[in-house]
């Protein structure tokens, strides 16, 4: 009794707190981090720019994909090419015809207009696949949208598309060089502080020692992501909170009572898929086209399954549990290790003052190893901080293995989190 | 769904498989545009180019014979796949990773062997060892033997400290824990070996067998040891009791269980058998190519993946035609497409096998 | 096919004809027609793996016949796809009860009802629409109360389905296809393991609904159950129907005594 009275006090409490509560705690760990490193001001506002942007970005695509594998139990490892088809899209609508030297151009069209194409393309892309796919068994699915994010992606590297010219126009995807996106959802938001009414804001942030122009445009691009992440979780919640929502579930627990039960699964799964997938590629958009640049490396199944962890780390099902996951991954799996291996330098010169030993970091695992013999902890760190990247998949690997094993349902993905418009209480009787 | 149509004219079948013949004439269209490209002919149809053009006998033969190169030793990888697929029902997405710790192993231990300076260097194939058949037999062979053995270690530890625990999870749960192990297990190595692509061979001496074919040493040793693998493999499934128990396991488990088949025996040999051939497929595979990287085996997986779903998830002899199939439409590709295009071409055929017919060719003959 | 004398000579709801059913080699149901007649209780039964429910899933689209037809309220459904015929207004049940099982009780209940507004992707998420679609959710929120309160579930209407004892998931099931409102439900072997006490309200309240125009087809094994409610009564053998008949008629009948005591002719 007293732990279903615990749980239930805890799913009382507004999602939006949970949320709140996890980005102040890795606000206060990065900020400790950072003071700890002697950052400036600026740099350390920049450190929670990176983590609230990455944290923002994964949580879109994860939100995405919940509706995936979480609602509708349709295991889509198609993310990466899905946000490709997104971004890629976008930045040959929307780029300049008329580009700098040695540069690509595009179709010279609004950004929005862009924006809306890329969503678009990859909705219909993501429906155009679900009209076989869809009959396929859940691991059959995952492998034929593995199979689809590659194709996607090895065309865009091919030599074949780089640049084509059709009905007078003449755009393409760079191929493996990749595109140049200078028309990009950041570039209304660095206008806004640059010469637009922000720009008052700019120098208010210059006055308080936020000396880089850069990272108030980072910022305000950030809060550009929470506010969308924040209107998109109230559009997933409403497709959950739906009828149509509780289709989906339905659809996830057995497909055949579904359709005993008069619904038309082919279609619920249809829209959804295309759905999802349409917004993993806004995802794509505003992740990888505010980079200014894009290329084909960076759409590698890897993410997929980046994205695919930090939804079971959330909970799959639990629409609040995907942005916590998107932000636990994106922020202490994805960015920390990052974080660290940039700062590796004074991070083991602090080390070494508590540890003694030497920062020279050896050359091989065996140098390191022996290090490790000869008690000398702070070269064998230097050794890990060195390939700081494998390390960090190996953890992911490790907390994958032991959520499968253990925690199946992730941090949130236990809770009942029901699938109707209205509460469900007697009308009678008042609970 | 193994239907049984017996007394089926070809007008019904059309009917009822409408999908089978659009391959079947695509395939016929692709192979017509093929013969009249080796006469040279060029069909024209309102002055578009609509089949034919040129290739050269010698140049195809070429493509032939790299797509069964590749075809061997992806089938030979599948093996692997599709018996822990059929047997412990699940994709497991951690299998490229039993192919490049094979392979690192094998290398490792071959690069020692074969002597000279600098052990530690050796080990972690800092410097090329320039190993080739006919210069360090020796260690090669010892590296084989290592490849097989690392690997079967491997996966009866993963499979203690993994899969043991899940044996009653659903497939799909075993394939996101596997995906777990392939990070786990990729990563690790990059590690141990960093992420850098390393020479291991020096160049192989060149054999001519009956003036028509020329292949270097180690594509001779690939063909070789992959096709005997394949009939030793063939032979255990058909003649031993071990055989016909993962059949009997692979076609219902409950009922293997029930009959007295020692099930938890059975997974455990399925393991060795596996990843013993798999261990010895990633080795041969960086015998052939020369090189070796931390993520070999995962960029090759879904190539892997293709070869038995083609051939037909469980069936061995499946997982050995797919994997010459899939070899050759990986060359042959490049006779209308970019060669930089040809893996598409090969994820374009999984897809189209998967919906037009995903028992694959030999799909309904279980693992034998 | 009717057999009965003074069979009605109304419009039956349900006509099956020459229904045959293969499954590679094995013929699971052959030549099975039958009419049913609306607002009854039809009984069918037959020994184990007599194609009953084979016969339930060729009807509502879970399996395609290999011949035959079916027509419901005239209307040919022959090889419709489930949730068409659903959407004519025949459900089914499960012989294995099928929960959703990470889905509450009620939200079992509420997927069921058909024309849901709220199932339109676009009423969901629309702000004006959606208080129309929160209107017909109260609506049907009120008659799902009602019949988990008949079926004595209301106290795991927030329980996941998967939590449900075997009989409470049989009365689940049935609560769920009653949920639709349809004309017609095919009932199979639903009483199994339900309690006497509530297997006879069970039965009450499908002579009530019965009189209220719902038309069941009802397989079970518990003779009482089927001499005692249904009329009139199927019996299937091997895969074609052996009789049709009255309580009494069946009870005489030599070839469904035989059917039932072994023999295998
Ligand atoms: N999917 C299937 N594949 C092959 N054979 C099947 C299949 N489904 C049913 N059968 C066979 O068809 C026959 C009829 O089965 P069915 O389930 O219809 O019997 P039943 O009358 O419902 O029996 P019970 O009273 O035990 O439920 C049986 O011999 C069964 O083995
Ligand atoms: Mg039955």
């Amino acid at each position: 009794m007293s732990t279903s009275d615990f749980r239930s006090r805890l799913t009382g409490l507004p999602d939006a707190l949970y949320v709140f509560g996890l980005m102040a705690g890795l606000y206060a760990v990065f900020t400790g981090l950072t003071v700890l490193l002697n950052f400036e001001l600026s740099g350390i506002v920049n450190t929670l720019r990176a983590i609230t942007y990455f944290s923002a970005v994964y949580a879109m695509v994860v939100l995405a994909l919940n509706l995936h594998w979480g609602y509708t139990g349709l295991f889509n490892l198609g993310v990466a090419g899905f946000m490709a088809v997104g971004v890629y899209t976008m930045a040959i609508v929307s780029g300049p015809t008329n580009p700098g030297p040695a540069e690509i151009p595009g179709l010279g069209m609004n950004l929005w207009v862009g924006v809306v194409a890329g969503v678009v393309m990859a909705a219909l892309v993501g429906v155009l696949a679900s009209l076989p796919a869809l009959r396929l068994e859940a691991d059959y699915l995952a492998i034929v949208t593995l199979a689809l994010s590659e194709i996607i992606r090895l065309v865009l590297n091919s030599t074949l598309l780089q640049e084509v010219t059709v009905g007078g126009a003449t755009f393409g995807t760079g191929g493996a060089t990749g595109l140049t996106v200078q028309n990009n959802p950041q570039t209304p938001v660095t206008a806004f502080f640059q010469s637009g009414p922000g720009s008052a804001l700019t120098d208010v942030a210059m006055g308080i020692g936020i000396d880089r122009p850069t990272v108030v445009e980072g910022i305000g691009y950030a809060i550009v992501l929470v506010v969308i992440v924040g209107l998109l979780f109230v559009f997933i919640r409403r497709i959950a909170t739906s009828p149509f929502g509780r289709v989906l579930k339905a659809i996830r627990e057995d497909q055949v009572v579904a359709s005993a039960l008069g619904k038309d699964t082919r279609q619920f799964k249809i829209i959804i898929f295309g759905v999802g997938c349409g917004l993993m590629g806004l995802a794509g958009i505003l992740w990888y086209g505010s980079d200014g640049y894009i290329n084909p490396l960076s759409f590698r199944p890897n993410i997929t399954f980046y994205v695919f962890v930090a939804l079971i780390i959330g909970g799959a099902g639990s629409n609040t549990g995907s942005i916590i996951g998107g932000s636990i991954f994106a922020s202490v799996l994805f960015y920390l290790p990052q974080f660290l291996e940039q700062n590796s330098t004074p991070v083991l010169d602090g080390i070494q003052s508590v540890l003694g030993g030497s920062t020279a970091t050896p050359q091989t695992i065996i140098d390191a190893g022996g290090a490790l013999a000869g008690l000398d902890l702070t070269a064998f760190l230097a050794y890990c901080f060195a390939n700081i990247s494998s390390l960090r998949f190996i953890g992911v690997g490790l907390i994958l293995i032991y959520l499968m094993q253990r925690r199946p349902d992730g941090l949130f993905g236990h809770r009942i989190e029901t699938a109707a418009s209205i509460p469900l209480t007697r009308g009678d009787t008042n609970e | 769904m193994g239907m049984n149509i017996t007394h089926d004219t070809i007008a019904v079948r059309v009917r009822e498989r409408p999908t089978e013949l659009i391959v079947g004439l695509i395939t016929t269209l692709f192979l017509a545009d093929l013969l009249l490209k080796l006469q040279g002919t060029t069909v024209l149809l309102f002055d578009t180019h609509i089949l034919g053009g040129s290739i050269g006998l010698s140049e195809l033969f070429t493509y032939v014979l790299d797509g069964l190169i590749v075809g061997i030793a992806v089938g030979l990888a599948g093996i692997g796949l599709s018996m822990t697929y059929s047997i412990l029902n699940f994709a497991n997405f951690a299998h490229g990773e039993y192919l490049t710790s094979g392979a690192f192993v094998g290398f490792s231990t071959a690069a020692v062997i074969a002597g000279g300076s600098g052990i530690v260097d050796r080990m972690l194939l800092q410097s090329n060892p320039g190993l080739e058949l006919l210069s360090t037999p020796i260690a090669l062979t010892a590296g084989l033997i290592m490849a097989a053995i690392s690997t079967i270690g491997l996966a009866l530890l993963l499979d203690r400290l993994v899969y043991k625990p899940m044996r009653d999870a659903e497939g799909i749960s075993l394939l996101i824990a596997s995906i777990g192990v392939a990070l786990l297990v990729r990563y690790s190595i990059a590690f141990i070996w960093q992420t850098g692509r390393y020479g291991v061979t020096g160049s192989a001496t060149k054999v001519t067998i009956l003036n028509l074919v020329t292949l270097t040493t180690h594509e001779l040793t690939l063909l070789v040891l992959g096709v005997m693998s394949m009939i030793g493999v063939a032979i255990m499934l058909e003649f031993t009791k071990l055989g016909t128990a993962m059949r009997a396991m692979a076609d219902n488990e409950s009922l293997a269980r029930v009959s007295g088949i020692p099930v938890e025996q059975v997974t455990r040999l399925t393991w060795i058998v596996g990843g013993g051939l798999t261990g010895i497929a990633g080795y041969l595979f960086v015998l052939e190519s020369g090189t070796i990287a931390f993520n070999f085996g995962w960029i090759n997986l879904l190539l892997i993946f293709s070869a038995v779903i083609l051939g037909g998830i469980g069936s061995v002899y499946g997982a050995m035609v797919g994997g010459v199939l899939i070899g050759l439409v990986d060359k042959l590709a490049q006779v209308w497409i970019p060669s930089d295009l040809t893996r598409a071409a090969v994820f374009v055929v999984l897809i189209a096998v998967l919906i037009v017919r995903p028992t694959g060719l030999f799909g309904g003959v279980k693992t034998a | 096919m009717s057999e009965a004398p003074d069979a009605p000579a109304t419009e039956p709801v349900l006509a099956v004809d020459s229904l045959k059913k293969q499954f590679g080699g094995i013929t699971a149901v052959e030549d099975v027609s039958f009419d049913i007649q609306p607002g009854s209780l039809t009984g069918l039964i037959g020994p184990n793996g007599a194609g009953k429910s084979t016969t339930f899933n060729c009807i509502s689209g879970t399996l395609a016949p290999t011949s035959g037809s079916v027509h419901f309220q005239g209307a040919e459904i022959t090889d419709a796809p489930p949730h068409v015929v659903a959407e004519h207004g025949l459900f089914r049940t499960f012989q294995i009860a099928r929960e959703l099982e990470e889905m509450t009780v009620l939200e079992n209940l509420l997927l069921a009802p058909p024309d849901q507004r709220g199932e339109s992707l676009v009423h969901a998420v629309t702000p004006g629409l959606r208080q129309r679609v929160k209107e017909q959710e109260r609506e049907l929120l009120e008659r799902a109360w009602e019949l988990l309160e008949r079926f004595e579930l209301d106290h795991l209407a927030r329980e996941y389905a998967g939590s449900l004892s075997g009989g409470q998931r049989k009365l689940l099931e049935l609560a769920r296809a009653l949920m639709a409102e349809p004309s017609m439900v095919l009932l199979d072997e639903p009483l199994a393991g339900v309690n006497p006490t509530l297997e006879t309200q069970l039965l009450e309240a499908l002579h009530e609904l019965r009189e209220e125009g719902y038309t069941f087809l009802l397989v079970e094994h518990d003779m009482n159950v089927i001499m005692n409610h249904c009329d009139p009564i199927i019996v299937m053998h091997q895969g074609s129907i052996l009789t049709v008949g009255t309580a009494d008629d069946i009870r005489s009948n030599e070839r469904v005594i035989e059917a039932y005591l072994g023999g295998d002719q």
